[in-house]
């Protein structure tokens, strides 16, 4: 199994020189393409949090009407194709629509613009943060928020004093994976703002006109940038939990 | 589910709620504190209805079966979280922490996280928590329940403190002992209902219901029939074995009854009794079991009867499994519930 994931990537690795990564590392197209594809990601993220963590300590908390459903819709942009994904995100964000008028009212571009690239980020990751944090709002004993409610908190502060510092790793490790995620993602994307070109699109765009060879030290650069960030993130994590 | 409560608690009172599990104790506290909203019914706080109100405003302080001590707090942070709710200055909020861990016991504490606490200094945290939030009445589930004997002891003392020191309380237990050591009035919990009220001393003398009298520990209960002998006198007569009979000085008219006669009540002496009671049975010693006070013998004498004894008496009596024993039961101690 480990083989299976091992494998494609360190042959990946072992297949790209110094040099040429080197090259790649100082090309401007790839390093601004790097941290579009990272920011946008963590954006979005961050952004996204602001509902989604909430919206989980609901589905963990809360009995109502329709609650499975709800919970199944959550997971959908897990499954449908991304390129779906990005047609149907086009559909409502494009000129013309109500929300991309208002973006276009408020200086945001959807189409074509780092807007869009967040959206499209965030609508197939956000799937990751909801489960992740509701999972660990779940694991909270709800006894505890009783316990703050009698003592006078308001439901605000039993949020944020309670709720979710025992939630947290799990909450953070929601997040990562978002980002994560959100910054692979290369179907939804593609279909709402080619450009700018966030890294995957730059290394199917490369590996479409110059083939393998040319796409590669992209690729391995990236590869290596994600992994780095990721490890970190983990770790910080990991270090909070021991805290 | 629970139905059919009602009952006071005056100011200062130490109200002990005995139940066995699943009657309801803690849907009444979580009731009680605003964790849940009864279909009907009211929760009058000093006179004011707070039925709906919400669980902050109540001014109801809770200990939990399980402490509930916010783990990722210090046990300061613990104790501090109620004051610090209610916007009170962080000075003040560390004086008040001070003198309330004083006051439990536990100012060496503070600095601990809960996961260090053994049984006793948990529940001593979660006092001091509830405490701190100024509450005019404190709930307690099962207090005592999860301790060992010694931290039980010092917990207890603890809880008559507070309530000597004015606090109310209204505990709930299914120990009848853990109520009767604390209580000034107990109310006694079957299937949802409170179905008696009283002062530990009446509940133990008068229980109201087979079940009461079960609950509080009386072990000779007898259903029947009672019956006026020509003479006037009463007696109660087994269903199980009418031979079996009990001169009581009872005024229940005739008719099905339950018989209870408290252990205590119950004499045993090796040779036939010269004393005025005016029941007395010829049995078998037919188990012995060591009890607190002493050692709780069943006899067999055509029912089953279980007298409670000193170990000198025991000692005395040269009681042992398949001794023939004479056991005599004043009329007076005799209760009979009717139907």
């Amino acid at each position: 199994m480990l083989l299976f994931i091992v494998a494609p990537l360190a042959g990946m690795f072992l297949h790209v020189g110094k040099a040429e990564l080197s090259e790649a590392a100082a090309d401007p197209e790839v390093t601004s393409s790097v941290w579009l594809t990272l920011g946008a990601s963590m954006l979005a993220t961050l952004l996204a949090s602001f509902s989604a963590i909430p919206f989980a300590w609901l589905l963990a908390r809360k009995d109502f009407p329709l609650k499975r459903l709800v919970s199944g819709i959550i997971d959908l942009p897990i499954v449908i194709p991304h390129s779906a994904a990005g047609i149907a995100l086009l559909g409502i964000l494009a000129p013309g629509t109500a929300v991309g008028s208002l973006g276009e009212r408020l200086g945001l571009t959807f189409v074509g613009g780092i807007g869009g690239i967040m959206v499209a980020m965030a609508f197939v990751s956000i799937p990751f943060l909801v489960n992740a944090a509701r999972d660990g709002f779940e694991a909270v004993p709800a006894r505890l928020e009783q316990a703050a409610l009698n003592l006078g908190a308001s439901p605000l502060r039993v949020f944020f004093s309670v709720s979710m510092p025992l939630a947290w790793r799990s909450i953070v490790s929601g997040l990562v994976m978002m980002w994560a995620r959100g910054m692979s993602e290369f179907g939804a994307v593609l279909i709402i703002a080619y450009h700018p070109m966030i890294t995957p699109v730059l290394i199917y765009e490369r590996f479409g006109a110059f083939g393998l060879r040319y796409a590669r030290p992209v690729t391995v650069l990236f590869v290596a940038v994600c992994l780095l960030f990721f490890v970190a993130l983990r770790m910080i994590a990991g270090r909070r939990r021991h805290a | 589910m629970i139905s059919e409560v009602s009952f006071t608690v005056g100011e200062g009172e130490y109200f002990v709620l005995l139940g066995a599990s699943g009657t309801g104790k803690t849907v009444l506290l979580e009731i009680l504190t605003g964790v849940i909203t009864p279909d009907s019914g009211s929760v009058l706080l000093a006179g004011r209805d707070i039925t709906r109100e919400r669980i902050q405003r109540r001014k109801i302080g809770m200990v939990f079966q399980d402490q509930a001590l916010f783990p990722h707090m210090s046990v300061g942070g613990n104790i501090a979280y109620g004051p610090a709710s209610s916007g009170m200055g962080r000075a003040d909020i560390r004086a008040l922490v001070s003198r309330i861990a004083f006051e439990t016991g536990i100012a060496h504490l503070l600095g601990r996280s809960p996961a260090t606490l053994s049984g006793g200094e948990a529940q001593r945290a979660a006092l001091a928590r509830a405490l701190a939030a100024g509450p005019d009445c404190l709930l307690l589930d099962e207090p005592l329940s999860s301790l060992d004997t010694g931290a039980r002891i010092e917990i207890r003392s603890l809880l008559r403190k507070l309530n000597r020191a004015g606090m109310t309380m209204v505990h709930v237990t299914h120990d009848y002992e853990e109520a009767a050591a604390l209580a000034t009035k107990i109310g006694i919990m079957e299937n949802g209902t409170v179905v008696q009220v009283g002062t530990p001393q009446s509940v133990l003398s008068s229980p109201g219901t087979e079940f009461v009298a079960r609950f509080v520990g009386i072990r000779n209960v007898y259903r029947g029939k009672l019956k006026r002998k020509t003479d006037g006198t009463m007696v109660f007569e087994s269903a199980s074995n009418p031979s079996f009979s009990l001169e009581t000085l009872s005024e229940a008219g005739e008719g099905e009854a339950t018989a209870m006669v408290r252990s205590e009540d119950v004499t045993l002496s090796a040779f036939r009794p010269d004393t005025s009671a005016r029941n007395t049975f010829y049995g078998t010693v037919s188990e012995i079991v060591p009890a607190k006070r002493g050692a709780e013998i069943t006899v067999e004498a055509g029912e089953r009867i279980v007298s409670m004894v000193t170990e000198r008496s025991a000692g005395s009596l040269g009681l042992e499994r398949g001794a023939r024993v004479f056991a005599s039961i004043k009329a007076s101690a005799v209760r009979i519930i009717e139907g």
